[in-house]
Formats: C-alpha cells, structure tokens, sequence
C-alpha cells in the first residue's frame, strides 16, 4: 500500500530471526554450542541436508514437488555399489548410477509436464515404485562402499583449509545452482513457469522441457547428496526411505520462505532454512532430547511456519484455484 | 438403389453409435471404471491366490473392508471437499492406542472406550480442520506434518503402555462382541461400516450438507460468492474424516486386541490409492460413497492377495506405486477429456432418404415462389423477441411468448399497446385455448403450462413415462414444442427431440434421426403418455376437423402426418403430404376449413444429399464450427395452405427474407394472417383476399360464444 511504510516481515526474515535467537540463546546456556568443532560438526551435519534441499528448491520454484528425492538417492547409490561390487570400476558405475537417476528424472518430469498428473501424486507413487524396484534387487538394508578409492574416502573425511570436504561441496553446489537460478536464461524460465505455467507457455517458453529439465535435475542433486553421505558414513541405508527425511527436506525449503505455489524464493532461502534445522537439530541434541521428541519439536515448528505464512501472505477466495491443494 | 447405399442405411440401422454419446452422459459411467478394474482384478487374481474364495478369506476380508472402508470413506469426504488428509495413518495409530488404553489398562466400558476414541480422533480433525479451513493453509502440506507430529505422539507415548496393553485384557463383554461376532454370516464390524457408509451416501446424495461438500469442492469461489460457509464446510469435513478414522481404529483395537509399534504407518498411502483408484478427483467435487467402496476392496483384494502369494514388501510397494501413478493419470486424463469426447461421440448422423419435392416451378402453380410477404404489416417491431407462436382469444387480444419466459398480451385494435401476462421462464412455444378459455403453453425445457387470464400459471406436466430400453432419461422433456387440445379436452403435443436441448435444435437436424415424439396429457386424470415414438423432429400439431385424428409436421423429414386417436382407425398413421420443399413448421386452422403451415426453411441439394451420408455429417460435426455446417435455406419465409387431402392450394413468399426469414408459426384471424418467427424481432400482419372476417380460432374449436 503506497503512503504506509511496511513492516511486514517475509517469512525468510522471521526464521532468520528465529536461528539467530536460538543461537544466541544455544550460545548463552550451552557452553559447549559456540565452538568452532561444534560449528563445523553441525554444518557436516547439515551439509546433505543441504544440498537434497536445493534440489528440492528447484522443483518447488517451478511449482512443482519432488517427493521421490530419498528413494532416487538411495537406490541411485545402491545401485552404483552393486555395479563395482559386481566389477565395474567405482568410478564409472557412479557414472552409469547418475545416468540412471537422470533417467528416473526425466520419466518424473514427463509425467508431470506431458502427462499432467499432480506432481504431488506423481512422485509419491514412484518413490515407492523406485524403492521396491531398488530392493528387489539388493536384498539387504545397509550397502557398504568399496574401500581402496582415495579421492572417495577424502570426500567423505578430507578438510580444504580446516573445512570438512562435505560441507565444501554443499557450499559449491548450492552456489552453482544460485548462479543457474539468477543468471542464466533458463533459471529465469524456471521462475516465469512456476510463477505462472499457462502465461508462461502462452509467450512461448518451453515449459514442458523446463519441467522435465527440473526434476531431472533435482534427481541427480539428490544422487549427489547420496554419494557425499555415502562417501561420510562409507556405505548407504536403504532404510532411509522410510525415515522422515523428505519431509525434513520439505521443511527446510518451505520454512526458508519459498513458496509452494511456485515462482519465488532462491538459494538464499534454503541456506537460511537449513541453518536453523542445523542448529535446532545440534542444540536438541546436545540437549539429550529423543528423537522422536526432535521429530515432535521440528514438525510443531513447521507447522507454526506454515500457519505465520499462511496468515501473513493469505489465500484470497476469489483467486486462489479449486482444487489447489 | 445400389447396393452400397444398401450397405450404408442397414449400417446405419442397425449399429446405433448415438448410444455411445448416450451412455457418456450418464453419471454411472463414472463409477463403471472403477467397477470394470475391480470385476478384472477378481478374475485375474481368483484363479491364482490360494484360498481366494473361501468363507474364512471372506469373513476375514470382511472385517478389512469395515475398518478399511471406514478410512477411505473419512479420506473421500476430505478429498470431495477439496482437500486431502495424509494423517489418516497417525490418527488411526492414536485411536487405537487411545481404545486399548481406556479397555485394556484402564478398564473402561465400551462406550466410554469409544467416546474416548472418537473424542482423539475429532480433536486431531478439528486441528486439520482449523489449519486448513480457518487459517486456509494447503491441505497437503499441512496433513504432512500433522502427520510427523500425531506419529510422534504416538511413538513417544505408546512405549510406556505397551506391556500394560499386552499383559491385560479387555473385560467388556461388548468390546469382545464387537471385535468377534457375527450376524448371521456377516461380522458385526462389517454391519456398522454398512450402516455407515449408508447414511454418508444419503447426506453427501441428499442434503444440504452434503451439497455443500460438493459445492465448496467442485468451485470453491462460486461456492463462497454463493454464500456457502467454506471454511466451516472445510472445518467439518476434516472432523469427519478423522472421526470415522478413529472408529475405523476402536473396531481394530476390539478385533486386534493390542498393537505393533508400526501400527497405521503407511496407510495414508494405501487409502489414498484407493480414494483415487475408486475415481474421485483429487480436485474435489467428484466423489461417491460407491466409489469409494470400490477402491477400497481393490486395494485390499491386491495387498491381501500379495501376502498370500508372499510377495515381498518392495514387490508389493512397487505394484500399489504404479497403480496409484496409472490410477492418478486415468483419473486426470478422464477428467479432463471427457467433454471432449462426448462432444465428438455424441451427434451421431442417421441416414435418411429425401424424396424429390412438390415443385416449386412458376408453372406448376400453388407453390409458385412470389413476393406477397413483402408487403405487410408490423406489429412489436423490436419488442418481441423470439415469438415462435401467436394466438388470439375471442376478445381480439393477441398472446405471444418471448425468449425471456415471458407471456405477452397486446391489445386490439392496432396491437400497439402491451403487457406482461406471466412470467414461467424457459422458452414458450406452441400455444392453443382450452375450453374454458384457459391458455395452454408449451415451454422449451420446462414442459406443458397453463396460463389464466388473471396472469396464474399453472405446470400442467412435465414428465411422461419413461422407455424401457432408452438410455438417456426420456421421461423429461428437453423440447415441447407445439400443442393442440382434443374435444375431449386432452392435450397432445410434440417433443421435438429427446437428444437435444432447444439451443442445439440443429444438431438434431443433423442427425435427422427420430429422436421426437408426441404426448398426450390427460386433464381429468393428470396422466401422462407418450402415444407416438421416434418420430423425426415432429412440431407442428393440429386437429383435423374431424374430431378423431390430429395433423402432425415432422420437420426433417419435410411430411405431414395424421394420426387418428379416435374412431375405426385409432392408433393409425398416415402420411397426408410426404415431400414438401421446405421444413414444415407449426399448422394452424385456415377459415375456409383448410390449413396454414408455416415452412422454416427450404430444402437445398447439398443437404439433401448428405442426409444420404452419415458418415459425411458426421465427419463436418467433429471438424467445423457449428456456424460452418451445411443449414437449411432459411433465409426465405413461405407459408402455404394445404387441404385434408394434402394438396397444396396456395403459397406466400418471402424470397430472401427480407421481412420475415423462417417463419415458424402463423394464425388467421378476422381476414388477417399473423406470421410469427423465432428469431425474428417483429410479427408480420397479411390481409387476406376473401376469408371470413369474422374468423376467431377459438370458435373453430369450442363453437361461438355462448
């Protein structure tokens, strides 16, 4: 409204308040918390978390959503161990993993941009289309890597000027994708579908390659983010599936301030959502809170997100689309 | 006639591909998917599983079904209203361990177990409920996090009674009863689920409530400009869905009788895939009890039938993920499509065989084209709009309809002066005089009317007997057309076509198939008969003077029929005039004991001659425009004068329209002819040379004065 000033804050500076009360607070009554091995512990923590989230970041911008993200990663990964167990050097079978994941990407996309099913529907069925196909071929739950590869086991352990090798690598990621997002001409397709998809397509942007492009994209950011974690913990559970860690990727990305309905928010965001996780996460343990009890504290903290943004930024009647769930 | 075209009529006869549009139509196909998918799931899975059909399955998949079923009902109402709810699943965990809480440990009475039960439930809804309807935040990801946090809950609070629940027992003999008995061959549980999903089919089917489901689902904003309670209807539906969970999970508990720590984990997916598998759209609005049924049993029968032939976890995801993904794109697909389809399935061209026309020749005589209608008189210039027919009571005054579902009445002498008689909506067509001076209407889309002098309007009906064997529902009426009254003081009148509504009269010229028909209306004993079927767009419909046959015109088929209701030839057909040049029209009375006919428009070759090629017409429907299609001539106004025998004595013209194109209906009055169009903004006055002057309808039919 022109002639009010505007305090209104955007949901990204009310969580980035958030992190740096808590911090401060972590700081004060956790002597422990503030020190430079914690920090870095916690970032390392953080660091796949991360990055699974600017893949995520990436779909949701374009008005879309990967739910199929963990089983990718973990059969994506598993599949590649069982390529070298079976003698494939480790090196190309991550090659022949990636390809694969982009694959899996490619059919997502095109069944949400050709076939117009609701990316919600579409991903949560071939997650578990993925998964099972994925453990009807290794049998067991935990795949261990092969041990003998330098430059995986420096990944996985290595500092770069005292900063853990993950953490590196998240960083440079989530800088590559930051500089795709806001500088090439395809990063701003992304926006302008997500934004709005049938004005998008109306001036003649490409926006069904546009969607395939994203989710082949955030497939293999996720095959990323599974090989840093393989590399970290020298071997993948498949289990992880059926953990929360989706929907702890959801709360990073949405809790950061990008909007589910697309076409706004960037990297930024998700590295302020992150953080906070991180350091909720660190101080709850630290605090010898139980995990059940930490998944209890996170999903009443992003409700609480979802409903200050629901109230501040709310859905108007007359716009808002049936049927947008 | 060769023997191709031979080929192409019995093909015509005898597939009747107009069934397949018909069929479209109706809401049942909806629901017939789903059922196809389950009849083909049970007869490929019955004949591999081991001990598929047996009573123990059965009974065991009974019980399944009532707690099952519960949860995909609760889910369908969310998703009707336009929401989803993925707690399902941690709502049911909760309501079980709140049920083996109060009954094994605490010892509670079955009802306070259950109040306690459906009390966890309710809340968990009203929490939903409030977030998504109150503060509108986006249902999916909302319940997504309900769900980490009800699962939480119950994670942290169930390690601290799990011994408790697994070391005692219930000791309420109704607990008991409801986990194990039977009625008969149906267990309990099974009964109450049965009773249940009854009275959501009746509210959802039959109430307010329900229509409001549906409304706020299927367009939320038109639902709120309307003055529905959205956020309410949203609160409550997410009550409801988690209310009949926590039931589902008190029937579990008391069938169970403990619990796994990984109870209700998962099953917001399984009861999502059968939501979308039983065919109600993710968008809302769309949704049925049945539907939901369906996909409820399918889910069961093929997770039930995967651990039977010991299918692993994985396999089995694998299986539900790709028919969850295969189910969501033929439900979208569907949606999306199915008007698409229907429009081009269903005008299905019949073929027709035109004989050659009475000629038209300046030679030949009576129907020699000439200009006569050029000069005459106007009446309502721009003020009627859409008088199909005009008649005249014994007071000279003049009534008309308009498109507005106006009744007009003008006043003599010069017909200037004007007023509103009664309002009965729909689009007033044919219209005749009863015996006591009451005015009889038939109103496109509405049915036969009755209107009084004073201005009341009466519904006389609007529905006859339904056939047997026709698909779409025939017992309304789409299009009445035109009407006379029997000395008997019953009321026959034309249904033009059972296929269309009126604005689309000319897809039915299109199919030139017999789509109409003529009802007879009984004033005495208000009942309603069809008398004659398949008819090809009968309109007009006028009483001979006989007493005991009426005239009927059949437009596409250019003839003029007369059917006998009465007398030695009762129940017969003949045919008085079997090829007119033009589409006949309404028929009224001439003075001179002849009649007038009224001919839309002309015939042309080009039409002709596609009505011998279905395929051809059909072909132009799917691929032009409407306004592309090949149309009658009817920018020519003619009205002629024909006599019992069928012979015409005289014609009168309007070549190019330029006064009156398609005249649809006129009436002689005292000398004067009144020529009416539908879509005309005037009505015309033609004196006549050498007609009774004093000539009133009315007297023609119920004799003069008294």
């Amino acid at each position: 409204m022109p002639g009010f000033p505007s305090f209104r804050l955007t949901q990204e500076e009310v969580i980035f308040c958030i992190t740096v009360v808590l911090i401060g607070a972590f700081s004060l009554f956790l002597p422990k918390f503030l020190t430079a091995g914690n920090i870095l512990t916690l970032l390392n923590n953080v660091a796949t978390l991360g990055i699974l989230a600017v893949g995520m970041a990436l779909v949701v911008v374009g008005r879309g959503i990967d739910l199929t993200m963990i089983a990718v990663m973990v059969i994506g990964v598993a599949f590649s161990i069982w390529l070298s167990a079976n003698g494939l050097p480790f090196g190309w079978a991550l090659v022949v993993g990636g390809l694969l994941v982009i694959m899996v990407g490619i059919g997502t996309g095109t069944l949400v941009a050709v076939a117009d099913v609701p990316p919600i529907f579409a991903t949560l069925g071939l997650a578990s289309v993925v998964y099972g196909a994925g453990r009807i071929v290794f049998k067991s739950d935990v795949v261990y890597a092969p041990t003998g590869y330098d430059w995986f086991t420096f990944l996985g352990t290595g500092t770069i000027a005292g900063i853990p090798v993950s953490v590196c690598a998240a960083a440079l990621l989530a800088g590559l994708v930051a500089l795709f997002l806001r500088k090439t001409r395809f990063g701003r397709f992304i926006y302008a579908t997500g934004d709005n998809p049938f004005a998008a397509r109306t001036i003649g942007l490409p926006t069904r390659p546009v969607i395939i492009s994203q989710y082949a994209a955030s497939a293999f950011i996720a095959f990323l983010s599974g090989i840093l974690m393989c590399a970290v913990v020298s071997g993948i559970n498949t289990r992880l599936y059926n953990s929360t860690l989706i929907y702890d990727v959801l709360l990073v990305v949405v809790l950061g301030g990008i909007g589910l309905s697309g076409g706004q928010g960037g990297v930024r965001n998700v590295i302020v959502g992150t953080i906070l996780v991180g350091v909720l996460t660190n101080g709850m343990t630290i605090l010898n809170v139980s995990f059940t009890a930490q998944n209890l504290i996170k999903g009443v903290i992003l409700l609480a997100a979802l409903a200050i943004d629901a109230v501040l930024n709310p859905r108007d009647e007359q716009t808002s689309q049936s049927g947008d769930i | 006639m060769s023997f191709s075209t031979d080929i192409v009529r019995w093909r015509y006869k005898l597939l009747p591909d107009h069934v397949i549009g018909e069929v479209l139509t109706k809401k049942w196909v909806d629901s017939a998917i789903p059922f196809l998918a389950l009849t083909l799931l049970v007869l490929c899975l019955g004949p591999f599983v081991p001990h598929f059909f047996e009573w123990t399955t059965l009974g065991n998949l009974a019980r399944q079904i009532a707690e099952f079923g519960l949860i995909v009902l609760g889910l369908a109402i969310v998703m009707i209203s336009g929401g989803i709810d993925l707690s399902v699943g941690s709502v049911f965990a909760l309501s079980v361990l709140m049920s083996l809480i109060g009954m094994n440990v605490e010892g509670w009475s079955a009802g306070t177990g259950l109040v306690a039960a459906l009390a966890v439930g309710a809340f968990c809804g009203a929490l939903n409920g409030f977030l998504v309807g109150y503060i509108r935040m986006r249902a999916f990801l909302t319940t997504l996090v309900t769900l980490i946090i009800f699962r939480s809950l119950f994670e942290i609070v169930f390690p601290q009674f799990s011994t408790a629940i697994v070391t005692n027992m219930s000791d309420s003999a109704v607990f008991e009863y409801l986990g194990t008995a039977q009625i008969g061959l149906l267990p309990v549980s099974f009964l109450i689920t049965a009773v249940i999903a009854i009275g959501i089919h009746i509210v959802l089917s039959r109430t307010r409530y329900g229509w409001h489901l549906l409304a706020v689902g299927g367009a939320r904003r038109s639902a709120y400009n309307a003055g529905i309670n959205v956020r309410w209807t949203i609160f409550s539906a997410y009550v409801c869905c988690s209310t009949l969970v926590a039931l589902s999970g008190f029937l579990f508990a008391s069938r169970i009788g403990s619990a796994a720590s990984d109870v209700g984990a998962g099953l917001e997916l399984q009861a999502l895939t059968a939501t979308v598998l039983g065919g109600i759209s993710l968008g809302g609005g769309r949704g049925t009890v049945s539907k939901a049924t369906m996909g409820a049993v399918f889910v069961l029968l093929l997770s039930n039938s995967f651990l039977a032939l010991a299918i692993s976890g994985p396999g089995a995801d694998l299986v539900l993920g790709l028919i969850l993904v295969a189910a969501v794109f033929l439900d979208v697909r569907w949606v999306k499509n199915r008007h698409k389809v229907l429009r081009s399935v269903y005008i299905s061209p019949a073929y027709a065989r035109m004989p050659d026309s009475v000629s038209t020749d300046p030679r030949a005589g009576a129907m020699a084209p000439n200009d006569k209608l050029r000069d005459v008189g106007v009446i309502g210039l721009g003020i009627l709009e859409g008088a199909e027919d005009v008649i005249f009571d014994r007071d000279d005054n003049l009534y008309t309809g308009s498109r507005h579902g106006d009744i007009l009445r003008w006043f003599p002498p010069d017909y200037q002066r004007w007023e509103v008689l009664a309002h009965i909506g729909g689009s007033p067509l044919g219209m005749a005089f009863d015996r006591h001076g009451h005015l009889n209407i038939c109103v496109a889309g509405m049915g036969l009317y009755q209107v009084e002098m004073n201005g009341t309007v009466h519904r006389l009906t609007a529905e006859t007997n339904r056939s047997l064997l026709s698909i779409i529902d025939d017992s309304n009426m789409k299009l009445a057309d035109d009407l006379d009254i029997a000395p008997d003081g019953s009321i026959y009148f034309s249904e033009a076509t059972t296929r269309f509504e009126m604005h689309d009269w000319y897809s039915d010229a299109l199919e030139s198939r017999g789509n109409g028909r003529i009802i007879r209306y009984e004033p005495k004993t208000r009942k309603t008969r069809t008398v004659l079927k398949n008819l090809v767009f009968p309109n007009g419909i006028c009483m001979s003077y006989d007493d005991r046959s009426l005239l009927f015109a059949e437009s596409w088929a250019c003839r003029i029929s007369r059917y006998y209701f009465d007398g030695p030839k009762k129940g017969r057909v003949e045919v008085v005039i079997p090829n007119l040049p033009g589409y006949p029209d309404n028929i009224n009375r001439a003075s001179d004991g002849t009649y007038w006919l009224a001919l839309m428009g002309m015939r042309t070759p080009a039409l002709d001659l596609s009505l011998e090629m279905p395929g051809f017409r059909k072909r132009m429907s799917r691929r032009c425009s409407e306004d592309a299609w090949l149309m009658p001539n009817l920018n020519t106004g003619c009205v002629l004068k024909f006599n019992e025998q069928g012979e015409v004595l005289e014609s009168y013209w309007d070549q190019g329209g330029q006064k009156h194109p398609m005249i649809t209906s006129m009436r002689e009055h005292k000398g004067v002819l009144y020529l009416c169009g539908i879509f005309n903004n005037r009505m015309g006055t033609y004196r006549l040379q050498g007609a009774d002057p004093s000539f009133c309808g009315v007297d023609s039919y119920w004799g003069h004065r008294s």
